[in-house]
């Protein structure tokens, strides 16, 4: 616990600077603050303003002289409440008065940090980072205030956007004191005091929501609502095939069509095919209908490829061929394969996961700005995307510019609408750089939904085989689980072939139960296809196949689900599963702040059995499910309750419960919750893309579809108050959902679904 | 020339009469309010009014809407303090916001024809609308809400 409040050895600096004073367009008395990150640049040292005129912004705090407080985001907002979450830790460190701080979106820049808005790290990496901004500024407020009244520093305290004078009851505000604050040095950070819990007035605290207001007057801006001078917009046909290229195309009806300017043939890419554009043929125009209009009289014939052998049908039963097979061991104690199973005891089920698609309701969408030539190239973008450095970094190679000239590539964030792990990919936006180079315009390239849905980074289709023998005390012991899929590392590697360590820490080699034998083995398997995270990524299907599996133990001992959970977990303790010979990444945080804790698993496996009273008798075509998976840092679990009659499906109740340690922004766990059981019904329901020759099959939500709002059942989610460090939020609520539906129907039904999705099977 | 009235301002437009009216809303008046979803009419991101009947702008040319009143959700409440507004930022409704306009602005029309809707009622109304975050819970939440605030406005 300790770790939460002590200060840890990061250095917060005092970097005001005129640029980002006048970007901001506050007053030059301004206190700006930066916090020197892990890898950060020289850059970030306390020197004067003049010194660092020049340099671009790596900074988070500024107060102008009326107390304006504008507090830098340098995450994305997808719809996750970042923008509120990072402000809200520094004003509550800051003594900041909510109403008077403002949020600036920060633009890309390695300067920050750690910036990529995946993994469900915004919170749980930089709790502690966050705070020390605040509390830094916090404390300059205070010296500034002390050398006024010329009196120790222990006698004023900061207390609601002003300082007090203790010894007598004088106060000064932020606004006055902004100025002279700024000229101090920063504290050391050995000096400075985080608040403890009772203290916090924001953080775990209901605050008004930055954007709300703007996206319920339609005013709120995302990638595809920039608008430009002289800006042409481009649709794209790209080859549909991963790895195709174009043979040849007609330009000249779609130059025909009213508003089409251009007609550009991208240039081609090499394998690995990494976050690049796939290439094919751009259609540019003065509208966005034009440009999609042009688009569909190209005729372009494609030469397909190696991949265009890929169909899903027969890809899938080898996948499950492969794990019925014996692996690649990665994690192993005592000795499964010498075990005689007991047959009469043994549960032995193999589960699949088709590919699935992101779907954000915005469609991928980028503008962009490219002058000049050569190291003078310059580039402005505006793109919602959830690695801003990586694209920035990435486009600095398109350009040609070598990396110490990443300034010349300015890349502005937008909000994302919906994201789940499409926009890390930056293929769209290396499109719109490419085409605005060529065409020295403004370009906003524009995504169709079927472009969305056929050139995706597709969740990767799976297979997960999985056996164990029931034991007399009704746990189960001789455990076997494999798993293989098309790993997200070929995007960057072609020559892998098989999920590594790293993905298989994914809730499948951090398996917790106390088990005196298990072997836990992968595939090698080939690639045809982008595939790409997904929001919680092979949590998803490996969620699935235990959750599924933990109930098909428990209907073959006879004992309830919550049992089973409880008796394999077994004694409260930390786990360390790299003590079984494990590479075990534990989503890249320590095993000190973040271990495997039995308990807190067990005593929400109990929270959600007994807040959704998932023992009830009920119609017999009437079912609770429930599941667990700890995933991100955090613990979920989750109940779901289905009616099957006349092999129709009805969801009819949820709950979620999570233990994410601090919930910074109650409010947006919540919602997370929320949008995690409609994000899981639509991936165990009805979440599939198929491919036929190497082309996906699905094109629009007609044949792609996702959960609607007659499918989605009253919701009910339980918070765990909890002080523990943060875990993630926006991932971890996925993969519990999807066993607990499947499990659900079959304790209404007696059907078991063991290959998702569910309208494969039943009527949804 | 296409001559509309757009949040109660004439407008004349030089495009193509096959053009979706989104496009003419978006590329040309430049109000982005209204959001481009699936272009085929499935997920309700482009909803607007045309003579206070929630379309989908996406598949309406803008022939059809030729001397029609056209409402998008700019113009829905001058101050932004229609019910649904004001029981959306109670129920904080919005995750990543793309697809609220269109929920507010179907909503809307539901409410003007169905001043107490039932859930059944708001299923059936809303379904054609899409929120890929999982807002529904709470767009439920918030249409009750609005639909009560409405009646005690007009009582």
């Amino acid at each position: 616990m300790s770790t939460l409040n002590k200060v840890n050895d990061l250095q917060v600096v005092n970097v005001s600077r005129r640029r980002f004073i006048q970007g901001l367009g506050l007053g030059s008395g301004a206190l700006v603050l930066g916090l020197s990150l892990p890898g950060f640049s020289a850059l970030a040292s306390g020197q004067s303003m003049k010194d660092k005129a020049e340099h671009a912004l790596n900074f988070f705090v500024a107060i102008d002289d009326n107390g304006k407080t504008s507090i830098v985001c340098h995450r994305a907002e997808m719809g996750q409440g970042i923008h509120t979450s990072i402000p809200q830790m520094i004003a509550d460190e800051m003594e900041a008065d909510w109403a008077q701080v403002f949020m600036v979106q920060g633009k890309a820049d390695k300067r920050y940090g750690a910036q990529g808005t995946a993994g469900s790290t915004s919170i749980r990496n930089q709790y502690i980072q966050m705070r020390q901004i605040g509390a830094s500024a916090r404390q300059m407020l205070e010296q500034a205030a002390a050398n006024v009244w010329n009196v120790p520093l222990t006698q004023v305290t900061a207390q609601n956007h002003e300082v007090k004078n203790l010894s007598n009851g004088k106060t000064l505000n932020f606004g006055e004191l902004a100025k002279a604050a700024s000229q101090l040095t920063p504290p050391e950070a050995e000096k400075l005091t985080l608040k403890s819990p009772e203290q916090f007035k924001y953080i775990g605290k209901e605050v008004k929501l930055f954007n709300m207001d703007d996206i319920i007057a339609g005013k709120a801006i995302y990638a595809q609502d920039i608008q430009l001078p002289d800006m042409l917009i481009a649709s794209i046909a790209r080859p549909p095939v991963v790895g195709g290229k174009v043979e040849s195309f007609d330009a000249s009806e779609a130059l025909k069509v009213k508003g089409v300017v251009e007609v550009i043939q991208l240039k081609e890419r090499n394998y690995p095919v990494n976050v690049q554009p796939l290439s094919g043929v751009a259609v540019l125009a003065t509208n966005t209908w034009a440009a999609h209009e042009g688009k569909k009289k190209l005729n372009i014939k494609w030469q397909d490829g190696e991949n265009a052998v890929h169909n899903t049908k027969a890809y899938q039963q080898e996948l499950i061929d492969k794990v019925n097979s014996k692996g690649i061991s990665v994690r192993q104690k005592g000795d499964v394969y010498q075990h005689q199973f007991d047959e009469s005891l043994t549960v032995e089920a193999t589960y699949s996961v088709p590919y699935i698609n992101h779907t954000p309701m915005e469609t991928p969408s980028a503008t962009a700005i490219v002058t000049g030539s050569g190291d003078d190239t310059k580039c402005t973008i505006w793109a919602g995307t959830q690695n801003p450095q990586w694209a920035q970094s990435l486009v600095a190679g398109e350009l040609g510019l070598p990396q110490e000239k990443l300034e010349n590539v300015a890349l502005n964030l937008t909000l994302m609408g919906g994201a789940f792990g499409r926009k890390s990919k930056s293929d769209f936006i290396i499109e719109a750089v490419e085409l605005a180079q060529k065409v020295k315009r403004p370009v906003k390239v524009v995504w169709t939904r079927e472009d969305d849905i056929q050139h995706g980074f597709y969740h990767s289709i799976s297979a997960n085989y999985l056996k164990a023998q029931v034991t007399p005390e009704k746990g189960a012991d001789f455990w076997l689980q494999r798993v293989t899929y098309p790993p997200i590392g070929w995007l960057f590697n072609d020559k892998q072939d098989r999920p590594n360590d790293n993905d298989l820490s994914l809730g499948f080699g951090d398996l917790p139960f106390e088990l005196n034998n298990l072997i836990c083995e992968t595939q090698t398997v080939t690639t045809h296809i982008r595939t790409g995270w997904v929001r919680s990524v092979a949590c998803i299907n490996n969620g699935f196949a235990l959750g599924s599996f933990v109930d098909e133990l428990a209907v073959k001992a006879n004992v309830p689900t919550r049992q089973m959970w409880l008796n394999l977990l077994g004694e409260d303790r930390m786990v360390d599963v790299k003590a079984e010979g494990f590479n075990y990444s534990n989503y890249g945080m320590d095993y000190s702040t973040h271990p495997i804790d039995i308990k807190r698993m067990k005593s929400l496996i109990n929270l959600i059995s007994d807040k959704a009273n998932v023992e009830e008798a009920l119609p017999e075509n009437q079912g609770w499910g429930i599941s667990f998976l700890r995933s991100f840092g955090s613990y979920v679990a989750a109940a779901t309750k289905v009616e099957v009659s006349n092999k129709q499906v009805k969801v009819l109740e949820m709950h979620t419960a999570i233990d994410c340690g601090v919930a910074v922004t109650p409010d947006r766990v919540r919602s997370q919750m929320e949008g995690a059981m409609i994000f899981g019904l639509s991936i165990t329901l009805m979440g599939e893309i198929t491919t036929k020759d190497g082309r996906v099959e699905q094109s629009n939500f007609h044949d792609a579809p996702v959960t609607r709002m007659h499918q989605s059942p009253p919701m009910h989610v339980h918070i765990v108050d909890s002080q523990e460090p943060p875990g993630g939020v926006g991932e971890p609520g996925v993969p519990p959902i999807i066993p607990s539906i499947t499990n659900a129907i079959f304790h209404a039904s007696g059907i078991r679904i063991r290959h998702l999705p569910v309208n494969k099977t039943l009527s949804v | 020339m296409i001559k509309l009235t757009i949040n109660n301002q004439d407008v004349d437009l030089s495009v193509e009469k096959e053009m979706p009216l989104l496009y003419a809303i978006r590329d040309e008046l430049k109000m982005t309010g209204t959001k481009f979803g699936c272009g085929a009419g499935q997920c309700g991101a482009c909803t607007v009014h045309i003579d206070g009947q929630a379309m989908r702008s996406c598949i309406t040319p803008i022939s059809f809407a030729q001397g029609k009143q056209i409402t998008t959700i700019e113009g829905l409440d001058e101050n932004n303090d229609h019910v649904l507004q004001i029981a959306w930022r109670e129920y904080k409704v919005p995750q990543c916001g793309y697809c609220q306009s269109g929920q507010i602005m179907n909503a809307a029309a539901m409410l003007s024809n169905n001043a107490n809707p039932s859930d059944d009622d708001i299923d059936n109304a809303m379904q054609g609308n899409i929120c890929r975050c999982g807002t529904y819970p709470r767009i439920k939440s918030a249409i009750k809400k609005a639909a009560q605030l409405k009646q005690s406005r007009e009582s």
